[in-house]
């Protein structure tokens, strides 16, 4: 039995054996000398784990007696995770290289960080979930504070780790609740206890853990940790925070509200349309201020998982495929529009406002235009892929039976259009104020940009075929 | 006779304090760390009346899978707090104010 277990959890054990043993090789040789190297080999590890998905998978496995699900969403999930990861490692190599950020720790927590996360989209039982949870962010509060000699960097961990404890004790009270009216902390145990009228203190678990999740997604009304982490943080590590974990988290989030919960959705289905509604207008409405990039991007990611939750909140398999399609558009524009972040300077120096843009179509003509296909993207303009995205979690919506909620995404999203704009503005009419930004871009960076920026234009065709692949992955966790 | 009640009352009431102590707090960010275990524990109460009221142990291993978390999650955030004291020289929770949010 143990060895039919091990073959199923067989990636994450090498991914979490290839982390420790990059840790003790790094401390017994060169330390930070091999940051460079480890980060290459990490990226190449991820890359290499998301192909043998891929390749390997086929049908549902469980291993330890449900504790641990591997099916066509985790492996789905897992996929975008770990390209994801490895991109930004890629992204991150040569800005932190050139600030003497580059810490040979970083590619192993976001190695760790990515265990994790592979954990909890896979996880079927409670205890699994936690354990995942946990894994993931207790890595990412050490990256969020990784420049050590920067008030605003420790500042970022710190508010990251308070508010994130929080997260996660509140998700345990939920967890602790779930096990003593269900009697088990398997999900498949859960879901049968719940079949009949589930009892109050059932009722209150599944809210508790919704409130966990919702602080882990970064959804109004738990939303506060985010602008000011993404601020603080290297932009490396604000790239990483607003694609692998967010697609972990959403993907978390849709296991246990159709696993545990898919008994009863109408309870659940009300409080994940509010989270939903309230994350696209806060989210858009509060960006419209924001000077600041990363300040901008926190804001945007807000409104991004409003949407994707409203996929989630139509609680059918449609829904789910949406938020899956959502998501993995959501993080390849991600990537791309960091790119172009992390390649924003001025004689060396990080530039973060969005003034410094102003008339960036003079200089830098293919760089403007990439961004400006990203941004129209992201705002969701009708030809590019970024639509389709918010197509499909409306069309949910609406055939969940959400027609208000889907009325709502169409306002929320013309809102947030604004900020979008305005940087595309600032790019080709604004007038000029101080120096032009650096026209160096390390290559890797540009090819992220420029391919991020293709995707979404060649994208419209079919999608890169995702979409056959999200309706299978969604149609194996709701049935 | 104490029953399971009695347990989660208690349990819900640390978990209450444990909010309120990271909410009200304005002074220290230590305090904030015990609030954080304060919480912790008071699931740790819950999983473990829980479990005995079942006769199921899967809560009590529960209950040992959360100490261990709640151990390595009070080492980094003490950690981070070193930090921040080296870049601030204080810990008061307001100075936490660098950024606004």
């Amino acid at each position: 039995m143990i060895s039919a277990d091990l073959s199923i959890v067989l990636p994450e054990v090498l991914l979490a054996l290839y982390a420790m043993a990059a840790l003790l090789i790094a401390v017994y040789t060169s330390k930070d000398g091999m940051a460079s190297l480890l980060t290459w080999t990490t990226a190449g590890v991820f890359v290499l784990l998301a192909v043998w998905m891929m390749i390997n998978g086929s049908g549902t496995q469980e291993a330890f007696g449900g504790m641990f699900i591997n099916d066509g969403f985790a492996r789905f999930s897992k996929v975008v995770i770990l390209l994801s990861a490895a991109a930004i490692l890629l992204m991150s190599e040569g800005y932190m290289q050139q600030r003497g950020l580059l810490k040979f720790e970083y590619p192993i927590l976001l190695a760790l960080a990515v265990v994790g996360m592979l954990v909890m989209v896979s996880a079927g039982d409670l205890m699994a979930l936690y354990m995942g949870l946990e894994l993931q962010s207790l890595a990412l509060y050490v990256v969020a504070s990784l420049r050590r000699d920067s008030v605003k960097s420790t500042e970022a961990g710190l508010k990251y780790f308070v508010l994130g404890a929080l997260s996660s004790g509140l998700l345990l009270y939920g967890a602790s609740l779930t096990y003593g009216f269900a009697g088990t902390t398997l999900f498949s145990g859960i879901i049968e206890a719940t079949s009949d009228d589930p009892s109050l203190g059932l009722l209150f678990g599944v809210v508790f853990l919704i409130a966990g999740f919702a602080f882990k997604v970064s959804a109004a009304p738990f939303h506060m940790w985010t602008p000011d982490v993404y601020e603080g943080s290297p932009t490396p590590v604000t790239a990483f925070f607003a694609t692998a974990p967010k697609v972990a988290a959403m993907a978390l989030f849709a296991r246990v509200v159709h696993d545990a919960f898919g008994g009863i959705v109408s309870d659940w289905q009300q409080i994940v349309a509010f989270l939903s509604v309230v994350s696209m207008f806060l989210g858009g409405i509060a960006a419209i201020g924001q000077t600041n990039i990363k300040r901008l991007m926190a804001y945007s990611s807000i409104t991004h998982m409003g949407f994707a939750l409203m996929g989630l909140a139509a609680g059918t398999a449609f829904g789910v495929q949406a938020m899956l399609i959502y998501m993995a558009i959501y993080v390849t524009m991600n990537v791309g529009t960091f790119a172009f972040i992390l390649a924003m300077g001025r004689d060396g120096q990080v530039v973060t406002d969005i003034n410094s843009l102003k008339m960036y179509s003079k200089n830098q003509p293919a760089r403007a235009l990439a961004m400006l296909i990203l941004m129209f993207s992201l705002a969701g303009v009708p030809p590019l892929v970024g639509f389709f995205g918010k197509f499909y979690v409306l069309r949910a919506a609406y055939d969940g039976g959400l027609a208000w909620l889907a009325v709502a995404g169409v306002v929320a999203s013309v809102i947030s259009a604004f900020y979008y704009l305005r940087i595309v503005y600032f790019m080709y009419f604004g007038d000029e104020t101080e120096g032009a930004l650096d026209s160096k871009m390390s290559p890797v960076l540009w090819a992220f940009l420029m391919g991020s920026a293709a995707a979404m234009v060649f994208g419209v065709f079919n999608l890169f075929g995702i979409e056959p692949a999200a309706a299978a992955a969604a149609a194996t966790l709701v049935n | 006779m104490i029953g399971l009640e009695h347990y989660l009352a208690v349990a819900a009431a640390l978990f209450v304090i444990g909010i309120f102590g990271l909410f009200l707090n304005r002074k220290n960010v230590i305090i904030l760390l015990m609030s954080i275990e304060l919480m912790l524990l008071a699931v740790n109460i819950n999983l473990v009346a829980f479990s005995s009221y079942l006769g199921d142990l899967v809560g009590q291993v529960f209950t040992l899978f959360v100490l261990t978390v709640a151990a390595a999650e009070a080492a980094i955030g003490l950690a981070i707090l070193v930090c921040f004291f080296r870049n601030r020289g204080t810990i008061d929770v307001e100075d936490v104010n660098v950024m606004k949010g």
